[in-house]
C-alpha cells in the first residue's frame, strides 16, 4: 500500500491553519499492526469526506487511561495534564477518537483536569458522513455476507452509543443479526481495565472464548467491532476456536473505506 | 386496655428500630464525605423511573414484573400497615375511611395486592429453596445468607396471611357495613365457614400478629440484607448521574500532579497528608459505597453477567458489597488488625475486573461496583506499589514513550505508510 495523506497539526499551525477536527489516533491505533488498518481506513474516510482535520502525530502521547483504570493515578494525571496542555496548545476545541477508551477519558474525564472539547466517536461521525452523502458507499459491496457487531463496552454501555455503529453497517444491503447478547447486554471482549496488558486470572477460560462462542453462534461471516482492544481478543478468539477461515474480524470504518465510490 | 398495650409495643419497636438506626448512622460516620452535587430535580426523576418504576429490574421481564408487583404490593399495603397504627392507638375501626370515595380504592388495592403479594412470595421462595438458580449460589452467599433471605420471604409470606385473613374475618363480622372494597377476599368468603368459630377472636388474632409482624420485621430489617426496603429509594436518588464508564479523578492526586508540573514541589509547603490513597479498609469507601452495601439485596443480577466470573475467576461484584458489611459490622465491634482488602476481598478478584460495568448496568438499585474496585486498586498501586509485573511495565512504558507498549513515539506515524 502505499503512505496516505495525513495533515499534521504542527504544521497546520506553523500556516496559520487551524483544522476543524483533531483526529485522536491512540496508541492502539498508532502501533498495533492490524488496527493500523483500521486508522487507515478511517484516514481515507475522512480525505474523501475533505474533513478539515489534523493528527498530532509525534507528539501525541497516551491519554492515561491504562495506566488510570489499574489504579495509577499519578501516572494517569501527569500524561492527561501533558495531553490536554497540547490541546489547549493547538485550540482545539474538537476531537474524534477511534478508541472508545480514548473517546470515554478525554470526554467524561479530562473536563475535570481542565480539557475541556466536543469529543466525538468515529462510528456517529462516519454515521453523520453516510446520511448526509458526504461520502458515497457501494450498498452492494458486502452483498451476501453475514454479519454481526460486537459492542466495545467504553461505547455502548459506557456511553450509550448503540445505533451509530448499527446504523454504519446497516447502510450495507446484508444479512445482519444481532448476538445473544447486544447492546446494552453485551458481554465483554475480556480486555478493558486494563486486562489488554496483562494475563486474565485464573478461571475455566478467556473471555475472548466465551464472547467468540456468541459471534460463532450467529452464524455470521463478519463480525464488526469499533475498538482496538475488542479487534485483538475477538481476533484471537476466532484463531483459537479455528474458525478463522469462515468468520473475519473487520473495524466498520474498514468496511466503508473499502467499498467507497468515488 | 388494648390502646394502651398497643401504644407501649409500639413506642418500644420504634425505640428499638431507633437504636439501630443509631448504630448505621455511627457506621456511616466512619466513611469518607464526598459533596452532594445538588442534582434534586433530575435525582428525583432518576428515583421515579428506577426505583419507583422498577425499570432496570423489569430487564428480567418475568421475575423482574412479579418483583414490580411486589413492590407496588407493599407501597399500597404500607397505607393499610399506618392506619391499622392510627386504630390501635385510637381504638378506631378502619379510621382512614374518613378519607371517603378514595378509601374503597386504598382498601381493594390493599386487598387485591395481599394476594398477588402472597403469590410472588410463594414463587420467590420456591426460586430461592427449590430451584437452583445460579444467581442464588455463589461462595458469598454463605448459608447464614441464604436463611436470611428465607426469612425475609418468610415473614412477607406470613404478613400477606395474616392480612387476609384480617380481611376475611372483617367482612365476615361487618358484611356490607365494612367501609372500603375488598374484592378478593369477598369472593373466596363463601368458601370458608366461619360460623363455627369465633369470628371476633379470630379478627383479634389475625390483627395483632399482623402488626406485631411488622414491628417484629422492621426491627429485623436493619440485620438483613432485606435492607434494601429501607435503602433502595435513598439509593437510587443518590446513584451516578454520570455515564457509568466515568471514573472521578482523584482531586489529592491532583494537588500533587499541579506542584510536580509547576516544578515547584520543593517550596511549597507540604501538603496535608490525605487520609489514605484509594480503599484498604471500611473507613477509606465513601458513605455512599457503604449505602450501596446496606442496599445490595444479593440478588446477583451483577455476578450473573459479571465476565470473569462467567469464565470461572474469582471477581463475584456481589461479593464486594456483602464484604463491606461484614467488615462494617466487625469494624463497628472493634475489629481491629483485619481489612476489608485482603482480610475479605483479594487482589486477585480485584485484578480479574475488566471495567466492562454489566454489573452496574444490571444492578436493579444503581449500586456501582466497578469504581470501588478501581478504588481499590488505587490502594494497591499508590500506597503498595503492588500491581501485577505486567501492568508494572505497562506504566513503565507510558512513563518512558508515552505508550502502553514499547514503541518510540517517533513511530506514531508509520500507520500512513503501511
Amino acid at each position: 500500500m502505499t503512505k496516505i495523506d495525513v495533515p499534521i497539526m504542527a504544521e497546520l499551525s506553523t500556516q496559520g491553519h487551524q483544522p476543524e477536527y483533531l483526529f485522536w489516533v491512540g496508541c492502539a491505533g498508532a502501533f498495533d499492526k492490524r488496527y493500523q488498518k483500521v486508522t487507515r481506513a478511517f484516514a481515507q474516510i475522512l480525505n474523501a469526506a475533505n474533513i478539515d482535520y489534523a493528527v498530532l502525530g509525534t507528539e501525541e502521547t497516551c491519554t492515561g487511561d491504562p495506566a488510570k483504570r489499574a489504579g495509577n493515578e499519578m501516572l494517569y494525571q501527569m500524561q492527561a495534564m501533558q495531553v490536554i496542555e497540547t490541546l489547549n496548545g493547538y485550540g482545539v476545541k474538537k476531537v474524534i477518537c477511534t478508541c472508545p477508551h480514548c473517546f470515554n477519558i478525554i470526554k467524561n474525564e479530562y473536563p475535570e483536569l481542565g480539557g475541556d472539547y466536543e469529543v466525538i466517536h468515529y462510528s456517529a461521525f462516519i454515521q453523520q458522513l453516510v446520511d448526509s452523502g458526504q461520502i458515497k458507499v457501494n450498498q452492494e459491496g458486502l452483498k451476501n455476507k453475514r454479519i454481526t457487531y460486537h459492542d466495545p463496552c467504553y461505547l455502548g454501555r459506557g456511553n450509550g452509543i448503540y445505533e451509530a455503529p448499527r446504523k454504519v453497517i446497516n447502510h450495507f444491503n446484508i444479512d445482519y443479526r444481532e448476538m445473544k447478547r447486544a447492546k446494552s447486554f453485551s458481554l465483554c471482549c475480556g480486555a478493558g481495565g486494563a486486562q489488554m496488558f496483562k494475563e486474565a486470572e485464573k478461571g475455566q477460560k478467556e473471555v475472548y472464548e466465551e464472547r467468540t462462542a456468541d459471534v460463532l453462534e450467529t452464524g455470521a461471516n463478519i463480525v464488526a467491532t469499533a475498538c482496538p482492544f475488542c479487534m485483538t481478543m475477538l481476533t484471537d478468539g476466532i484463531k483459537f476456536a479455528n474458525k478463522d477461515e469462515d468468520v473475519i474480524n473487520m473495524d466498520i470504518a474498514e468496511l466503508i473505506a473499502q467499498n467507497l465510490v468515488d | 386496655m388494648n390502646q394502651l398495650v398497643f401504644t407501649i409495643i409500639l413506642i418500644a419497636a420504634i425505640a428499638v428500630l431507633l437504636r439501630s438506626f443509631w448504630q448505621i448512622r455511627a457506621n456511616f460516620a466512619l466513611t469518607r464525605d464526598v459533596a452532594f452535587d445538588g442534582q434534586v430535580m433530575k435525582r428525583l426523576r432518576l428515583t421515579a423511573k428506577v426505583a419507583l418504576g422498577q425499570t432496570k429490574i423489569l430487564r428480567k421481564p418475568f421475575i423482574g414484573l412479579m418483583h414490580a408487583l411486589v413492590f407496588w404490593g407493599f407501597i399500597v399495603i404500607t397505607i393499610g400497615s399506618l392506619e391499622m397504627v392510627i386504630d390501635g392507638v385510637s381504638g378506631w375501626h378502619r379510621s382512614l375511611s374518613i378519607v371517603g370515595p378514595l378509601y374503597t380504592v386504598i382498601a381493594a388495592s390493599g386487598d387485591i395486592f395481599a394476594y398477588v403479594v402472597l403469590a410472588g412470595i410463594i414463587l420467590f421462595l420456591a426460586r430461592r429453596l427449590l430451584m437452583h438458580i445460579r444467581r442464588f449460589e455463589g461462595a458469598e452467599l454463605t448459608n447464614a445468607n441464604k436463611t436470611d433471605a428465607a426469612i425475609a420471604l418468610g415473614f412477607i409470606m406470613l404478613l400477606m396471611l395474616s392480612l387476609i385473613g384480617l380481611n376475611m374475618t372483617d367482612l365476615y363480622l361487618h358484611g356490607s357495613e365494612l367501609p372500603g372494597a375488598y374484592p378478593v377476599s369477598a369472593s373466596l368468603l363463601p368458601y370458608f365457614d366461619l360460623s363455627t368459630v369465633n369470628a371476633e377472636v379470630m379478627y383479634s388474632f389475625y390483627w395483632w400478629t399482623h402488626i406485631l409482624l411488622i414491628f417484629i420485621f422492621a426491627n429485623y430489617l436493619p440485620y438483613s440484607k432485606h435492607f434494601h426496603v429501607f435503602m433502595s429509594l435513598p439509593n437510587v436518588f443518590f446513584s451516578n448521574l454520570n455515564p457509568l464508564t466515568y471514573l472521578p479523578s482523584m482531586p489529592e492526586v491532583q494537588k500533587e500532579v499541579a506542584l510536580m508540573l509547576s516544578g515547584n514541589a520543593y517550596d511549597a509547603a507540604p501538603p496535608e497528608q490525605p487520609r489514605r490513597f484509594g480503599v484498604k479498609d471500611v473507613e477509606d469507601i465513601t458513605w455512599k459505597n457503604y449505602m450501596d452495601a446496606l442496599t445490595c439485596t444479593q440478588c446477583g443480577r451483577c455476578t450473573e453477567v459479571c465476565p470473569a466470573n462467567i469464565t470461572g475467576k474469582l471477581l463475584s461484584p456481589r461479593k464486594l458489597f456483602v464484604d463491606i458489611r461484614a467488615r462494617m459490622d466487625e469494624k463497628s465491634k472493634n475489629g481491629s488488625g483485619h481489612f476489608l482488602l485482603g482480610d475479605y476481598i483479594s487482589k486477585e478478584e480485584l485484578w480479574a475486573c475488566t471495567t466492562c460495568n454489566a454489573c452496574a448496568q444490571e444492578c436493579p438499585l444503581n449500586i456501582s461496583h466497578p469504581n470501588l474496585i478501581m478504588d481499590m486498586r488505587r490502594y494497591l498501586v499508590l500506597e503498595e506499589g503492588d500491581a501485577p509485573d505486567e501492568l508494572n511495565a505497562m506504566f513503565a512504558n507510558i512513563e518512558n514513550n508515552g505508550a502502553p507498549w514499547k514503541y518510540s513515539a517517533e513511530d506514531r506515524l508509520k500507520w500512513t505508510e503501511a
